[in-house]
């Protein structure tokens, strides 16, 4: 949606922003959304939306049909929320667009389908008012107690949601409907009624801490900068989020980027500056396309650029995309690439926060970090510090992903356990399987073990289990993951990334893959193990940067809690989750097998044998484990050990 | 590439050397690799080595030296991906194509590369196939998903 | 205007010493005689930190770190340990590292041999083909000599030193990657009149003297220099040989 050209100039300007924004919201007909992040689109929901468009335009209905970003649930997703003016909302899962042309007609006709509901919801928890907001329901619920509660889902009860708070309520492309939500009030509030030291000791006393992975202290951080030496200053937002399973930076960047606007420019307000970068992984395009269009809009309102608000107050931002290098999500590889070169990181005696981009004072923050300021500065800091543990404060979104029941985003405080994460948020392992292990911290983190699972989720209790917080991935592994096949992923995906620059990473990263790719085929031999932990320990104490210096952490720490499991591959030439091929035989069980020579058909190296009404058979020697006969055989007669 | 054509792309971005990665990103979109005639010509027109301009194309993956397929077919290894399987998913595609990982196939129809993560851990395994991401899917379907591009 | 250098004193070992502030910590520990062993560090271009060698513990402000030395701007009251167990841990691991590229060099050998290391346990890299990837090569090229001939390409263990597209038109063939470099894995080769430098695959003919004949320079890097410093063209049309005897 394009900006109108209305310039907002100050608060009532502002006011009657929100007043449209509110409108759009909750408009006084049907309004269905569908909630189309990439994950929502991976699922189809593009094509669910189509699908309503039309039937919309083929009965001429007057509905209105929005889109938004991700409420979370990616599992359940396509997801489509239906507003009716006067009853609660309600969302559906799993819709198909057959089902929504279904859904449509019903809502038509007046009629409710409870069965596809995930959730029900009479009241929004908005930061930025007092009072939670209540729908006007006029005449009950009419069926749709059936329909649970959003606080009462297992998935939803137990997150807390600050950084996600918009998220799958609101158009993305709408500033208006941010603004409803209470968005760009606290940038008045601070412009005009704010000191830069006020605001800085607000962020230092709540506690926050970096959300991208190091958590240093937020409001340290932008003091230093404040205090450095210069006139020309710059704030950046890393959005280069490389953790492979993790993508809260992605969602927050595609469902509400004006939180992470308004954030950046707070704290350039605060510290002093007047430029600002954004510098997105080139693989999120719609994060890319959605954080454009937000810039666009602000501009056109005047909430960037000249005099914002009527402050006086200059604040411009930039995009940079990504080339594709992990490596660049380190803050000073990420300000070597926006200065147009490889994206090497560089020593870090010199501090960024006084010699950064161009060598100019620079404060870097990520995407989840900027998003909690808004909210910070409104509640206040003794709000803030009082969610969460001692040392971590406020809440974290975690990509909650794996082997685990309810996949998705969530967003909990500080403190909750692991065990409360994967069993009662999670819902458990699926097919029955037994927990293994939860991976956390992305390739600088490592894997928690069952019996650590009552550790609190906190930046330090993860360090001292041998793993790290890092931008919250959370990895759920069952008793069929290869726990030395995770630390060879994990291994031979920093030997790709690294910049190549230092021994110790290049070449630790590398002969900790050769040592463990040996052992994955049976070619591990006595003394392997401690000659990991050599390379590991040297790669840490060595290396520059981060991914160096914490490369190790998968290896070690599945060594640490796993070590049984490498002494079978080593020691027995055996995988026992069943997972490497060199370890593993594909066998038909001939008890199981119907003869339909499916297997046959499919295999790549026509390694099954088998006449009509025969149980077939796989010639070892031919059959390279690709795993196909196991995926197309109808009635599960391939069998892996 | 024309030369006006480039001079648009290096309009667009100020002629500023501290942003020859877009500059680089716009020519890769629109002529699918990094000409060397291009290259030799963003040098002199920025004032900056051609050494430096190929280190930045060899290092970001993003930037292709040689040209890519019509269609791009990513299979994502991200880590939940990969717990679900995606490694067969890439092996299947490896096969149908007759190419290995990185690699174009002779009739320059498709580029088959990996992915770390586009950030749809749940419904993985994922490929996407020109900007657009399939989920939920195993080698059967992701070997017909081809079909439809070929 | 002279401006004032701001000395600070600090300790190496338990030895007081003296530098100016925002010196790199290496080369003042090889002035005091402290022996740090180093690859990727030459005066005559920046520091970079690659090599890992030089790496020293540092206590300042009663946090003890390990770092390179090479790019450790020093500090007043700073405490430096250069042989540390840890130390000499991570260097044996270092040195074992980058004997896998470059088995041969003698230098690294001795460098190795002194802190207990005899050979590595890994695999060598034939390809490397001594390469250490130390980029005092690409330093040199590009910070003294200002020819921008070659470049660190790819990233990771796939990182090597090329011209660009292996095409070395820019290089000029003066031999300063030559010489810099530490494991002598750049040759130079003349032959009758042409010179090659054998890594780059880069031939090109000399200029043979007006005066004695023979060929001293490559005509191609004569003719840059001259463009370079808007020299007359006629400027080396002697060879140094003969250049000096004739004033």
């Amino acid at each position: 949606m394009k900006g109108e050209g209305m310039r907002v100039r100050g608060l009532d300007d502002l006011i009657k922003l929100r007043e449209k924004g509110l409108k759009r919201l909750y408009p006084d007909k049907i309004k269905m959304t569908v909630e189309m992040a990439t994950c929502g689109i991976s699922a189809g929901a593009h094509h669910v939306y189509e699908a309503i468009k039309d039937r919309i335009r083929e009965r001429k209905l007057d509905i209105t049909l929005a889109k938004s970003g991700c409420i979370g649930f990616c599992q359940r997703e396509p997801l489509v929320d239906v507003w009716i003016p006067g009853k609660p909302r309600i969302i559906y899962q799993e819709m198909t667009p057959e089902k929504g042309v279904e859904l449509i007609d019903l809502i038509a006709k007046g009629d409710l389908q409870k069965e596809w509901g995930l959730c029900r919801t009479e009241e929004e928890v908005i930061f930025f008012e007092d009072e939670p907001r209540r729908y006007t329901i006029e005449s009950g619920l009419e069926g749709r107690e059936d329909i649970s509660l959003y606080q009462d889902v297992e998935f939803y009860k137990k997150q807390f949601k600050i950084a996600l708070r918009n998220c799958g309520y609101i158009d993305p492309e709408s500033i208006d409907e941010y603004t409803a939500r209470g968005g760009y009030f606290t940038l008045h509030k601070v412009l005009h009624e704010m000191k830069s030291d006020e605001i800085i000791n607000e962020v230092k006393r709540s506690g926050l801490r970096g959300r991208g992975g190091a958590g240093f202290l937020t409001g340290r951080k932008w003091e230093s900068c404040q205090k450095a030496r210069g006139d020309r200053k710059y704030v950046v937002c890393n959005a280069d989020e490389g953790d492979p399973g993790a993508y809260m930076d992605r969602s927050v960047l595609e469902g509400d980027p004006h939180s992470v606007l308004e954030g950046m420019i707070i704290g350039a307000y605060a510290i002093g500056a007047h430029e600002g970068y954004i510098y997105v992984r080139n693989e999120y395009p719609l994060a890319v396309k959605n954080i454009g269009v937000a810039i666009k809009q602000a501009e056109e309102k005047g909430l960037l650029g000249k005099d914002i608000l009527g402050s006086g107050f200059d604040f411009t931002v930039t995009i940079n995309k990504g080339g594709g290098a992990f490596v660049a999500g380190e803050s000073t590889a990420l300000m070597a690439s926006i200065e147009g070169y490889v994206a090497e990181p560089r020593a870090k005696h010199i501090h960024t926060v006084e010699s950064g981009l161009w060598d100019r004072p620079t404060n870097l923050n990520n995407v989840e970090t900027w998003a909690n300021v808004p909210v910070i500065i409104e509640k206040g800091a003794d709000w803030f510090s009082k969610i969460g543990t001692e040392g971590s404060k406020g809440t974290k979104i975690f990509s909650l992903v794996g082997k685990i029941n309810n996949t998705g985003l969530i967003e909990v405080p500080m403190g909750m356990t692991l065990r409360e994460i994967v069993y009662e948020i999670g819902g458990g392992i699926p097919d029955g399987k037994r927990f293994k292990a939860v991976q956390t911290g992305g390739p600088s983190g490592g894997c928690i073990p069952e019996a650590l699972l009552d550790l609190p989720v906190d930046f330090d209790a993860l360090t001292e289990a041998g793993s790290m917080m890092g931008s919250g991935g959370m990895i759920v592994m069952d008793e069929s993951t290869c726990m030395v096949d995770v630390a060879k992923y994990f291994t031979d995906f920093l030997k790709d990334e690294s910049c190549g620059k230092c021994t110790s990473c290049r070449d630790g990263t590398l002969r900790m893959y050769e040592i463990l790719d040996r052992i994955t085929k049976g070619e591990g031999k006595e003394g392997d193990i401690e000659l990991l932990e050599e390379i590991g320990w040297a790669t840490t104490e060595a290396s520059l940067c981060a991914l160096g210096g914490t490369a190790a952490n998968p290896v070690l720490s599945t060594i640490r809690y796993f070590r049984d499991e490498y002494e079978a591959h080593i020691r027995d030439k055996r995988c026992p989750a069943g997972v490497c091929p060199a370890l593993i035989t594909y066998t038909i069980d001939p008890e199981a097998c119907i003869a339909c020579g499916k297997c046959k058909k499919e295999c790549p190296t026509k390694a099954i044998t088998g006449k009509k009404k025969v149980p077939h058979e796989i010639d070892q020697a031919k059959c390279i484990k690709c795993g196909t006969c196991k995926e197309v055989c109808p009635v599960d007669a391939v069998k892996v050990k | 590439m024309t030369s006006a054509q480039l001079e648009k792309i290096l309009k667009r971005h100020d002629h500023q050397s501290s942003n020859v990665l877009a500059i680089l990103q716009d020519i890769q979109a629109s002529e699918n690799y990094l000409p060397r005639k291009t290259l030799d010509e963003v040098a002199e027109k920025l004032n900056i080595s051609l050494a430096r301009i190929y280190k930045l194309a060899t290092f970001y993956r993003a930037l292709s030296l040689t040209p890519k397929g019509r269609h791009l077919v990513n299979v994502c290894m991200g880590t939940a991906c990969h717990v679900r399987g995606a490694r067969m998913v890439l092996e299947r595609l490896e096969r149908d194509l007759g190419v290995q990982e990185g690699g174009t196939t002779q009739d320059l129809n498709f580029s088959l590369d990996t992915v770390r993560c586009v950030g749809c851990c749940s419904l993985g395994p994922v490929v996407v196939i020109d900007g657009e991401i399939y989920g939920r899917l195993n080698q059967e379907k992701a070997s017909k998903l081809l079909k439809d591009y070929s | 205007m002279m401006s004032e250098k701001e000395l600070v004193r600090f300790q190496i070992d338990g030895l007081e010493v003296e530098a100016e502030k925002g010196q790199m910590l290496l080369p003042v520990a090889l002035e005091y005689g402290f022996e740090i062993p180093h690859l990727c560090y030459h005066e005559a271009v920046s520091p970079y930190g690659a090599c890992r060698l030089c790496l020293v513990e540092v206590t300042k402000r009663g946090r003890t770190r390990m770092t390179t030395s090479c790019n450790y701007p020093v500090d007043a009251g700073i405490e430096v340990a250069t042989a540390t167990e840890n130390v000499l841990r991570a260097r044996r691991m270092m040195l074992e590292l980058i004997l896998a590229r470059a088995p041969h060099s003698e230098r690294i050998l001795a460098m190795a041999r002194s802190v207990g290391v005899e050979g590595t346990r890994f695999p060598i890299i034939e390809e490397a083909e001594d390469c250490i990837l130390c980029g005092l090569c690409e330093r040199v090229c590009r910070e003294v000599v200002g020819a921008n001939a070659i470049t660190f390409v790819n990233r990771g263990d796939k990182r090597e030193v090329t011209p660009p597209f292996w095409d070395p038109i820019a290089c000029i063939a003066c031999g300063a990657c030559v010489y810099i470099c530490p494991t002598d894995c750049i040759k130079m080769e003349e032959r009758g009149d042409e010179r090659t430098i054998v890594r780059w695959k880069r031939t090109l003919k000399m200029q043979p003297c007006k005066s004695c004949g023979k060929p001293f320079a490559p005509l191609f890097q004569l003719n840059w220099i001259i463009d370079q410093v808007q020299l007359p063209k006629d400027f080396f049309e002697l060879c140094p040989v003969c250049r000096k005897q004739k004033k």
